[in-house]
């Protein structure tokens, strides 16, 4: 008998560890504390090209992360993209008229939103509009405008 | 449908595996509170006809009565119910060899009771006290010798209190001691719980001195029936190379082939 | 010629019948209502039997495959000058991939054989058969709790194995190849996604554990009652569960890769 009650116990400190396991998966190497710990609050900009603008993607202030992406849609009036920011509560609120950009991570890298601070004394809550954006710049279609204004300038100089 | 002295009644039994015919046509009657042996050579699917008469197996005709029910129409339940009035000793003991002996004999009344651990371990006791090997509550399985462990499944095997007991061959392989032991036992437990029992052996000598009737097969059918003694006077050959051990003669001693000469020349 | 389309036939029809033989044998097992009073002991042993003995294993290579990851992984990032991003790369390969898969083949190996070699040797000495004649299911008494055993434990035996192989890489990259700590940890928790990264490792898991438990006790069950018989349903259980895991891995790649 004594030896099914050790067995349970080896079993017990079994499941044990391996919740243990799962917590640290969750804190230590996914970081799900930053992203689900504590309030946050929604705050929606309207753009009209989001690039490669993804779910989840990384909201910054100076480069301090403050919140994440939570979900993207189209418009049916206009065909503009409605992105809605969840930002977290314990940061620093924001002014209402910051302004929203979508950015790249060094060159080539993944899209992000950065939010720049503006002076108004009233602050961004929950269910706000960021009104002044400036879209995702697309490098094709920055290439085809140096591409047409050199050669417009090469016509010129003929 | 059958009288009331049979417990089990084999009508117009056939089986076959592989493509071989094990039974043909069996007949056989086992009577309430009597000691019946069936008795045959080797391969003649002795333990086959246990099987069968437990539903573990499934003839290809003919049917077998439990107590006036069909074993095979049953469903799973009602086969399950037929099931713990039976008892089945197998040849090798079939113990559990993950448990002790005491959690051995426990196990059915475990399954099939909600008794207290304490009345367990004393119906527990009864059993192997029956079987001496009270002493053995505690040994392992692997502990136990060939004759301790069929005891051990004797006493398992009867602790649900079965009306009817099986034995598959439980002589074989024992020194004479241990067949003493055994003879002994099921003769007892027959008598004592008044069960009826059913024993598979080729052991003449041993199952004579303790069957009241006895069924011999060959080839699938009975060849003979009748009590010890009237067998042992019998004229037929088959009968009469069985029961004094002739090496040839009515059972050939060779397994059906063609002639050496044929298979020799043969290319 | 005829004679071999018509045996290629044959074994087609009988790898047919025996996928029918092991389905029906899963929803047989499965299907009935428990009764907890009795199985949860059963349970307990079993997960004992299927989980425990397999943890030194499973933590061991997870530790080797950890180092080892990192030592690579250093080797080729150093050359981008990268080797910042060795956290991300250790990480999101143990928790995608390696972990599952690589548990999944050792508890074939190591739990799965002891199953199917438990069992077929039940059946070779006639303990199911007698089990069956006292009026008790096997596959309830015997079958089940190792099933639902096997299925719960690999999926924590994979949580462990990734937490040892991201802190034996921790070790080799910091604390050897003296990465920062910072940017270490710092990478992988900003690439490592709970729910697309860890959730779906375990998803696999718990996958891998249905089919690595069902095949080995299957094979177990259904062995020929024989020394060769148990021997090359032992080879089976870790032929076919080998395959099987790596095939479903594929697949379930594919899904969750796609917008799943």
């Amino acid at each position: 008998m004594s030896n099914q009650r050790l067995v349970e116990l080896a079993v017990g400190l079994f499941i044990l560890a391996a919740f243990g396991a799962l917590l640290v998966l969750a804190f230590e190497v996914s970081g799900l504390n930053r992203l689900s710990g504590g309030d946050t609050y929604n705050v929606s900009a309207t753009f009209n090209n989001i690039g490669g603008l993804r779910v989840r993607a990384p909201v910054k202030v100076g480069g301090v992360e403050i919140g994440s992406v939570e979900s993207i849609r189209l418009n049916q009036d206009n065909y503009e993209a409605t992105v809605t920011l969840a930002l977290e509560g314990d940061k620093p609120h924001l002014p209402k008229d910051s302004s929203a950009s979508i950015l790249t991570e060094g060159l080539l890298g993944s899209k992000y939103i950065s939010i720049q601070p503006g002076f108004d004394t009233e602050m961004l809550a929950n269910n706000d509009t960021i009104d002044e954006t400036h879209s995702a710049m697309i490098l094709e279609n920055l290439v085809g405008q140096f591409l047409y204004k050199t050669s417009g300038k090469g016509k010129d100089n003929k | 449908m059958s009288d009331n002295q049979c417990l089990v009644e084999i009508k117009d039994l056939s089986f076959s595996r592989g493509g071989r015919k094990i039974f043909d046509g069996l007949n056989l009657k086992i009577s309430k509170g009597k000691l019946t042996a069936v008795m045959g050579p080797s391969g003649t699917g002795k333990t086959t006809l246990l099987m069968l008469i437990g539903g573990e197996l499934y003839p290809d005709s003919g049917q077998i009565l439990f107590d006036g029910v069909d074993v095979h129409k049953q469903s799973r339940k009602e086969l399950y119910q037929l099931r713990k009035r039976m008892g089945l000793m197998f040849q090798t003991g079939a113990l559990f060899t993950d448990m002790n002996v005491f959690d051995n004999v426990a196990f059915p009344l475990r399954e099939h009771t909600d008794l207290s651990e304490e009345m367990i371990r004393d119906l527990v006791l009864i059993k192997l006290e029956a079987v001496g090997l009270r002493g053995a509550i505690n040994l392992n399985i692997g502990e136990l010798s060939g004759g301790m462990a069929r005891r051990v499944s004797l006493a398992r095997s009867v602790a649900l209190d079965p009306e009817l007991m099986m034995y598959d061959e439980p002589f074989t392989g024992q020194d004479p001691i241990t067949m003493g032991v055994i003879v002994k036992l099921i003769k007892q437990l027959n008598d004592s719980l008044k069960l009826t029992s059913v024993l598979v052996s080729h052991d003449v000598s041993e199952t004579a001195s303790i069957a009241d009737y006895i069924y011999l097969l060959s080839q699938g059918k009975v060849i003979g029936e009748g009590a010890p003694d009237a067998l042992f006077k019998d004229d037929t050959p088959e009968i009469k190379q069985f029961i004094h051990g002739l090496p040839d003669g009515a059972v050939p001693f060779h397994f059906p082939s063609p002639t050496l000469q044929e298979d020799l020349l043969s290319d | 010629m005829i004679n071999q389309i018509a045996s290629l036939g044959r074994t087609g029809i009988e790898t047919c019948r025996q996928i029918g033989v092991s389905g029906i044998f899963l929803f047989r097992t499965l299907v009935r209502m428990p009764q907890i009073r009795k199985t949860l002991p059963l349970l307990i042993q079993q997960m004992y039997a299927v989980g425990i003995l397999s943890l030194l294993i499973i933590g061991v290579s997870g530790l080797f495959v950890g180092m080892v990851l990192a030592l690579q992984g250093d080797h080729i990032l150093s050359q981008f000058g990268s080797e910042d991003q060795l956290g991300q790369l250790v990480a999101l390969s143990v928790t995608r991939e390696l972990g599952p898969v690589l548990a999944a083949l050792l508890f074939a190996g190591r739990a799965g054989t002891s199953l199917t070699a438990e069992i077929g040797l039940m059946r070779a000495t006639d303990q199911l058969n007698s089990m069956e004649m006292m009026a008790v299911d096997p596959l309830l008494r015997v079958i089940r709790p190792r099933l639902v055993a096997g299925i719960i434990a690999l999926p924590l035996l994979v949580l462990i194995f990734n937490v040892i192989a991201i802190y034996g890489s921790a070790l080799i990259g910091v604390n050897w190849l003296g990465i920062s700590s910072g940017s270490f940890w710092g990478n992988m928790q900003a690439s490592v996604d709970f729910r697309t990264d860890v959730v779906n490792g375990i998803v696999k898991s718990i996958v891998f554990g249905v089919a690595v438990t069902w095949i080995a006790v299957y094979q177990g069950f259904y062995s020929k009652p024989n020394a060769a018989g148990i021997g090359r349903a032992t080879t089976n259980t870790v032929i076919y569960g080998s395959l099987l895991v790596l095939a479903l891995d594929f697949v379930l790649t594919a899904m969750m890769l796609g917008e799943w």
